[in-house]
């Protein structure tokens, strides 16, 4: 078996296996690179939770912050204002989330392409006044946690990283193997058809409204549990942390610099932002605030003008030129 | 009831413009059956209805004795009505053999049984050595092959081929014609529109002639070709009258 045959088979559960041993090797515990990790993990999820509507099936959301959002809220009003534990939140939180996605998609289906786009921005801009003025889950100030016991029961933890850790680790390996199960069946065929062309895609059997509609609530879904996830994580919740268009650019961005509709893109996109992002954070920061963003958009923009195709469209290209030149060289073998 | 497919008193209006007035042919099972007629006809208007792409202004569309008039596409497709394309659609950003399997899912659930199935329906189209590449990258020819693979892939009882040779060399029109050939010979039930007379007439077993939206003959290909209306329509009144009277003073 060649090496790229091997990766294609074990790469995926051989990466789990590495991520899940880093704690015990003592690389994750407490400290900054801890933090940095439990980030790439977490915006690796999220670009991939994103990429399954909109790079799958092509369908560009901006309104991925809503749902991200309302993960978020679900768990902090569980803790916050139910006071019990934040399970049942999540799980609400990422029902609803699926919910509001069908409820808002269906009409946003309507429109292709571009407009599709522009009407998601304006939902992002609904909900987030929406929640500021809303005092029922705490307004602009938003829902601050008290402190709680360390521990799964809780999915708190004040000082070691560890619990986090695994309970990202745990969401990420979910998020992917999810995708990576879709994107080899029917359903994944089917979202990459409508991609393509919507109405060839109809023409051969495919409901594509009910198809984008499912791959939305599924995608909105797993948005939420990251949002969950991200309000455990800082302690408390207001709507510019989660619902706004920066945290929907995020989505967006991660995905579209690690490859657009490719499995790995979501996470080549997080290694590289999220390190860029925290650490020119940490230590540029007396250049003022926003340095980081600068980078950021600096990256998107040489991406775009020289491989709209991502990490992953780089990747392509010379693994492509490779197998050229060693078939060029099998034709000779072959002929000698 | 014989007829796989009945088209009945079909009329498309578009604003002030009728495309489609009072419509009505069927199409037997096992045959095929050529539509034709002059540019602007509204032969592909007719065929976006009967697949599904648009809900005649009145009228209606029986297939298997169902009436699908007005049927979103995916239903009309899952019925076993399966369309191709004038200007070719490829699914780009896919290779041949996934835009083949997208129309196999359709009929295959299981994703292996899917695959076996597409390769097959990619060998009838002569599209083998494309397999892996983008579909987007293929020649018109091959992409027009390539429709009707995809379409085949999704089972159906009946082709609808919009204009399947317009636009080819003449050796892509060849293999083309050899491809719906062999189609016929498996006994799959096809409508053709064409607008090059040559293409169809040795294929077809029935011809429908529409002019300005509406149908003026119908016939066996042998007939329709010396049906006068026809004439006219084609080659403009001077020329069939000018026909008439060599006919005239030949007899």
């Amino acid at each position: 078996m060649n090496p790229t045959g091997f990766f294609r088979r074990f790469g995926w559960p051989v990466l789990l296996v590495i991520l899940a041993a880093l704690p015990i090797v003592g690389i994750v515990g407490e400290g900054f690179l801890s933090h940095v990790l439990i980030l790439v993990l977490l915006n690796a999820a999220m670009a991939q939770a994103w990429n399954i509507i909109g790079g799958y099936g092509g369908q560009v959301s901006f309104g991925h912050s809503v749902f991200f959002g309302i993960g978020a809220y679900g768990a902090a009003y569980a803790v916050c204002v139910s006071e019990t534990t934040p399970w049942p939140g999540v799980l609400i939180g990422a029902l609803l989330a699926a919910l509001v996605a069908i409820l808002v998609s269906y009409p946003c289906f309507k429109l292709k392409g571009h407009y599709f786009a522009i009407a998601t921005f304006a939902i992002v801009e609904i909900f987030n006044r929406l929640f500021m003025i809303w005092d029922w889950v705490g307004g602009a100030v938003g829902l601050d946690y008290t402190i709680l016991e360390d521990g799964w029961k809780n999915f708190t933890w004040s000082v070691d990283k560890r619990g986090y850790y695994y309970g990202i680790l745990i969401i990420f390996a979910l998020v992917f193997s999810l995708v990576r199960w879709i994107s080899r069946s029917r359903a994944g065929y089917y979202l990459r058809a409508i991609r393509e062309g919507q109405e060839t895609a109809e023409s051969l059997g495919v409901n594509s409204t009910g198809m984008k509609l499912a791959a939305m609530a599924l995608s909105a879904f797993l948005a939420a549990l990251c949002g969950a996830f991200y309000a455990q994580y800082n302690f408390r919740v207001d709507p510019p942390m989660v619902m706004s268009l920066d945290m929907s650019m995020k989505f967006v961005l991660v995905t579209i610099l690690g490859g657009i509709g490719t499995f790995r893109g979501p996470l080549l996109g997080a290694i590289v932002l999220v390190p860029l992002q925290e650490y020119s954070r940490a230590y540029l920061s007396r250049l003022g605030s926003g340095v980081d963003l600068i980078i950021f958009g600096l990256i998107i923009v040489l991406m775009m003008e020289f491989q709209p195709g991502g990490i992953m469209g780089i990747i392509q290209h010379y693994s492509d030129s490779k197998k050229r030149t060693s078939r060029r060289r099998g034709v000779t073998e072959a002929s000698s | 009831m014989s007829a796989i497919l009945s088209v009945r008193n079909v009329s498309m209006q578009f604003g002030a413009l009728m495309a489609n007035k009072d419509v009505s042919f069927d199409v037997e099972p096992g045959t095929v059956v050529g539509l034709i007629g002059p540019n602007g006809a509204g032969k592909t208007t007719l065929f976006n209805c009967v697949a599904g792409f648009y809900k005649p202004s009145a009228g209606s569309i029986l297939f298997h004795g169902e009436d699908i008039t007005g049927m979103p596409s995916y239903r009309v497709a899952r019925k076993g009505l399966a369309r191709t394309f004038q200007v070719v659609r490829p699914l780009k950003e896919m290779t041949v053999l996934e835009n083949i399997m997208v129309g196999a899912y359709m009929s295959h659930g299981d994703t292996k049984r899917a695959l076996a199935f597409a390769e097959e329906c990619m060998r009838t189209c002569f599209l083998e050595e494309w397999r892996d590449k983008p579909s987007g990258d293929m020649t018109i020819g091959n992409k027009k092959r390539l429709e009707i693979a995809r379409a085949l892939a999704t089972g159906p009882k009946m082709l609808l081929l919009d204009e399947a040779v317009a636009g080819l060399t003449s050796t892509e029109v060849k293999e083309m014609v050899d491809v719906i050939k062999r189609l016929k010979a498996t006994g799959l039930t096809i409508l053709m529109v064409e607008h090059i007379m040559e293409a169809i007439m040795p294929i077809a077993d029935k011809i429908v002639v529409l002019a300005h939206g509406e149908k003026i003959a119908e016939g066996i290909p042998g007939d329709v070709v010396r049906n006068n209306e026809v004439i006219t329509a084609y080659l403009g009144k001077k020329y069939a009258e000018g026909m008439a009277k060599g006919h005239g003073s030949r007899s």
